[in-house]
């Protein structure tokens, strides 16, 4: 006897469970912070390469989401993020790290400006403790609404045209970053023109008991378009080409790491730009942050490089030399680009070496034939973003 | 006589281009002159047989080549083929329908491969497991044959009249050793294997593993694709090999859609040219290659201009390139033999292709609908080619050919209106002439309904989704693209023409018999297939000539 035959499952299973199950012939499924999410359907490459050529869906509803409300909360998230909330106005998106007091970042997402004192924060962790204990003092309301809301990820050259076709007017329109909302066949649709891909793309959010009717929508009138489901495996390759970092994966978040210096700054993270150092208002972390700055004291900070050969290199060390003598940081992710047909990876590198065409040497240590080989070879520093299509900000 | 350019490659195929690109490049680490490289193409676009056109409004047709797997990573990386605008979408599936029952269909993924084919037959499903891994070690010895200058194994006669390849010697004793090494790593049984693989025919090959006809006819489709010989054919092996050993990032074997068509390969080449500073004309028919003194000093074009460079290399086809560019006097100044190795080369066309805009997706007899996605091939067992074979050899198209099907717009949204598709049929085998008779207007009508009947039959409504249909002969591939009798490797894929045999005895290291002259086509080594491999071997060959660095 064991305890597992009395165990019950727990994972949950989003709105779009059902359709999804039933394109799913791989048993590609893994957890997403407690619910059941694709890795992969079929087959991870024909995933990523109809995210790169026609459109993709994949399902973010697990993404856990804080409703910020009330008569201070443009006060409260401009005090709680890093990005000058001032300059956003309501309908629009902005991409933000928020820190600890040391000004070592907890995690980085989107904040939704749905109103002027109208807030919706995506995570991936859950943040609602740290969202409290900093609201002290604020006159807010901070809920967790993740299942109020059902969203899919629309992403690829053809999202575009899809949702013309399913009816929304004035899609072109729709600046990056921008947020809509509209209602089509009596469903209410809330459109931002973000993603995780770094190509044009949407999310589309609806309410929960919707969710179907928007999976077989899109599927039927995106079937010319070349509209296929997508993957965590597929969606990981485009956003290390796109240059996006992810907690826990290229930084580790403030409030799980084991010692201090495991942590870091939204600077070192390389989303520096994200830092609003000029901000009027004070907000978490902003006099470390300053400090880092002035001083120039940032241990690292994490760059794209390219390297020579097609050997994927996660983990590896970086070199100033051929003998390997002087080490300066270590890759987090890393991958071969089958769009960019380059060997691509982010590392955490001293500044001094970040500048775009700077040689360095790297140590791969990857599986050939059934053992496992050495190699040391070159490798470049290179913005991170590595796929920047114009048609990403185009407005038509 | 002004000699503006350093090079002139004549003909803007994809090796044309890859060798100005390279050539451009050449000498760029070193930090020598830039060479001044001018290409020069019949057509008014560049591209040759890798070529998209809009035939059809709103349809780009692949009019020749169509899939995309040969072309080497190591030219897609070197000229950042991407920044130029080439995708490669790979594709999963192939099959096979069968208008009587059960299709055959083959997955990527090795467990759904396995499951299917035990449909068939539970003895072939688990024979697909040695089979594969066997090809795989075919594959492992050639790799690295395919991005060298072949090694020639008479220059290792110290006594030999070497006027042709001053590099020889050293060289060809380091490849044939780097070859030898290479052959030896792959154990006693495997050296044997290699060399029982490379002339035997692929029937003999695949009765070693296989029972089921029907599984084994459609295993051979790739080793006839092209050839003018049947599947119990000597060397058609090699031909199955010619068609695994390509890889879409890293994976052997894979094939894929150039996004936009395989014009997309030419253009982004001709693009990366472009901006390493090659200057291209169209329009600009070559009718000779000027010889002077034993040297090749320009070319003559069909308009009566003469424009001079220091080197002269021909993407054209060894066959067009010595009989009809150069003049037979100037060949049989420098070597008597060599005009009669371009009489004997062996470029049997085989190949005809149909190009058809379609209304909407066909489906076919005994295939799920997601076979569509990759190749469909319609065949049969090994009788099945050898009729058809047949046909061909005693002078007629096949009358139930064997056809290689591709519907690129199931995921190229770029190709066709929306939920509209473009269809390829590259159709074995097609003779260049029908017995000593030229193609009528009549017999290709008739040509074309046996092959629209063949995919009808296998696919049953077929025929009322046709919006259009371009159908090309073996003539009418050498009249509109310039490969000699239309056939599509620049010359068979035999062993007798292979490696330093490619294209002739003596010639197989990318220089001419003359001085200053070259050829970089499919022609040479390593072979047809939109690789671009001999484009890129010539040119550094010719950099080593300029003493221009490496690349």
């Amino acid at each position: 006897m064991t305890h597992v035959q009395h165990l019950k499952p727990f994972l949950k299973k989003t709105p779009f469970h059902e359709p999804m199950e039933a394109m799913m012939h791989g048993a590609g499924w893994i957890r997403w912070q407690g619910y059941y999410s694709p890795a992969y359907f079929d087959s991870t490459q024909s995933e990523y390469m109809a995210a790169r050529n026609g459109a993709t869906v994949y399902d973010v509803s697990p993404l856990i989401k804080y409703a910020i409300r009330g008569k201070d909360a443009a006060k409260f998230a401009n005090y709680l993020v890093t990005r000058d909330l001032t300059k956003v106005a309501p309908m629009n998106v902005a991409y933000t790290a928020w820190c600890d007091d040391d000004g070592r970042m907890i995690e980085e997402g989107t904040l939704f400006r749905l109103g002027p004192n109208d807030f919706l924060l995506n995570a991936a962790l859950h943040q609602l403790h740290w969202l409290n204990e900093s609201a002290y003092g604020f006159s807010v309301e901070i809920e967790e609404i993740s299942e109020q809301l059902a969203g899919l990820s629309l992403q690829g050259p053809n999202s575009r045209v899809i949702l013309e076709v399913l009816g929304v007017q004035g899609i072109g329109k729709l600046p990056h970053f921008g947020i809509m909302e509209t209602t089509v066949d009596g469903h209410w649709l809330r459109i931002d023109r973000a993603g995780f891909t770094g190509d044009l793309g949407y999310e589309v959010w609806v309410k929960p008991q919707d969710a179907i009717w928007l999976w077989e929508t899109l599927f039927r009138i995106g079937d010319p378009y070349k509209i296929a489901p997508m993957g965590g495996h597929a969606l990981e390759m485009t956003r290390v080409e796109a240059g996006f970092i992810l907690v826990d994966v290229d930084y580790i978040g403030a409030h799980h790491a084991i010692r201090p210096t495991q942590r870091v700054s939204p600077i070192e993270a390389g989303i520096g730009w994200a830092v609003a150092l000029k901000k009027d208002a004070y907000f978490v972390g902003k006099r470390a942050l300053q400090k880092e700055k002035a001083e120039g004291s940032s241990r690292f900070i994490l760059s794209g490089i390219e390297i020579e050969g097609r050997k994927p290199a996660p983990g590896a060390f970086l070199y100033a030399d051929e003998k390997g003598t002087k080490e300066l940081g270590l890759t987090t992710s890393a991958m071969w680009s089958p769009l960019l047909k380059k060997n691509i990876a982010f590392a955490q590198i001293p500044i001094a070496y970040t500048k775009p065409g700077t040689e360095m040497w790297i140590e791969i240590w990857y599986p050939k034939e059934k053992k496992i080989e050495r190699s040391m070879v070159k490798c470049w520093a290179r913005n991170r973003m590595f796929f920047d299509p114009p048609r990403k900000k185009e407005v038509v | 006589m002004g000699t503006k350019y350093d090079a002139i490659v004549i003909g803007g195929g994809h090796n044309g281009l890859v060798t100005a690109a390279y050539l451009a490049k050449g000498g760029e680490k070193e930090g020598k002159n830039k060479l001044k490289v001018l290409v020069l193409e019949r057509y008014h676009k560049v591209g040759g047989a890798a070529m998209s056109e809009e035939i059809h409004p709103g349809f780009t047709y692949s009019t020749c080549s169509y899939v995309c797997s040969l072309l080497r990573p190591e030219i897609f990386r070197f000229l950042d083929l991407p920044r130029h605008g080439l995708q490669v979408i790979p594709y999963e599936i192939n099959s096979s329908p069968n208008h009587e029952g059960e299709g055959i269909i083959t997955y990527s993924d090795h467990d759904r491969t396995r499951e299917s084919l035990r449909r068939h037959s539970i003895k072939d499903a688990e024979a697909y497991d040695h089979y594969a891994a066997e090809i795989s070690r075919q594959c492992r010895f050639i790799k690295p044959l395919l991005m060298v200058t072949p090694p020639d194994p008479t220059r290792l006669n110290p006594f030999a009249q070497n006027k042709i390849n001053p590099w020889g010697k050293r060289n060809d004793l380091e490849g044939l050793l780097k070859i030898a090494h290479e052959f030896g790593r792959m154990g006693e049984k495997q050296m044997y294997e290699i060399i029982r693989f490379w002339t035997m025919s692929i029937g003999d090959f695949l009765d070693e593993y296989f029972e089921t006809p029907r599984w084994k006819g459609f295993a051979a489709a790739s080793s006839i694709i092209g050839t003018a010989l049947g599947p119990y054919s000597p060397g058609t092996a090699y031909v199955l090999l010619h068609h695994y050993m390509g890889e879409v990032d890293g994976q052997i074997g894979a094939w894929g859609f150039a996004r936009g068509g395989m014009g997309s390969v030419s253009k982004a080449i001709a693009s990366a040219a472009t901006e390493a500073g090659v200057e291209i004309r169209t329009n600009a028919e070559v009718a000779k290659v000027i010889i002077r003194g034993g040297k090749a000093v320009g070319v003559t074009l069909a308009n009566g201009e003469e424009i001079y460079a220091r080197t002269v290399v021909s993407n054209a086809d060894p066959k067009r390139t010595y009989l009809k560019l150069i003049e037979k006097s100037d060949l049989d100044a420098i070597d008597p033999d060599i005009h009669s190795y371009a009489k004997n080369f062996k470029i049997r066309g085989s190949s005809g292709k149909l190009n058809i805009a379609l209304d909407g997706l066909p489906q076919f007899a005994g295939l799920p609908k997601e076979s569509a996605w990759g190749t469909i091939d319609i065949g049969g067992d090994f009788d099945y080619i050898e009729r058809a074979y047949d046909d061909y050899k005693y002078g007629s198209w096949s009358k139930r050919p064997f056809l290689d099907i591709v519907i690129p717009t199931t995921v190229d949204p770029t190709m066709a209106p929306p939920g509209k598709h473009f269809m390829s049929v590259f159709v074995q085998y097609v003779p260049y002439k029908l017995g000593e008779q030229p193609w009528t207007p009549e017999m290709k009508a008739a040509f074309e309904k046996d092959v629209l009947d063949t995919i009808e039959m296998n696919a049953p409504g077929f025929r009322d989704l046709i919006l259009h249909c371009q159908t090309r002969t073996p003539w009418d591939i050498e009249n509109e693209v310039g490969l000699t009798e239309g056939n599509i490797f620049q010359g068979e894929l035999t062993l007798d023409q292979m490696l330093f045999n490619r294209p002739f005895p003596g010639l197989g290291q990318y220089r001419g018999p003359f001085d200053n002259f070259y050829m970089c086509g499919s022609g040479t080594h390593p072979g047809g297939g939109v690789m671009g491999a001999p484009g890129a071997n010539a040119a550094r060959e010719m950099l080593k000539d300029f003493k221009h660095g490496v690349v």
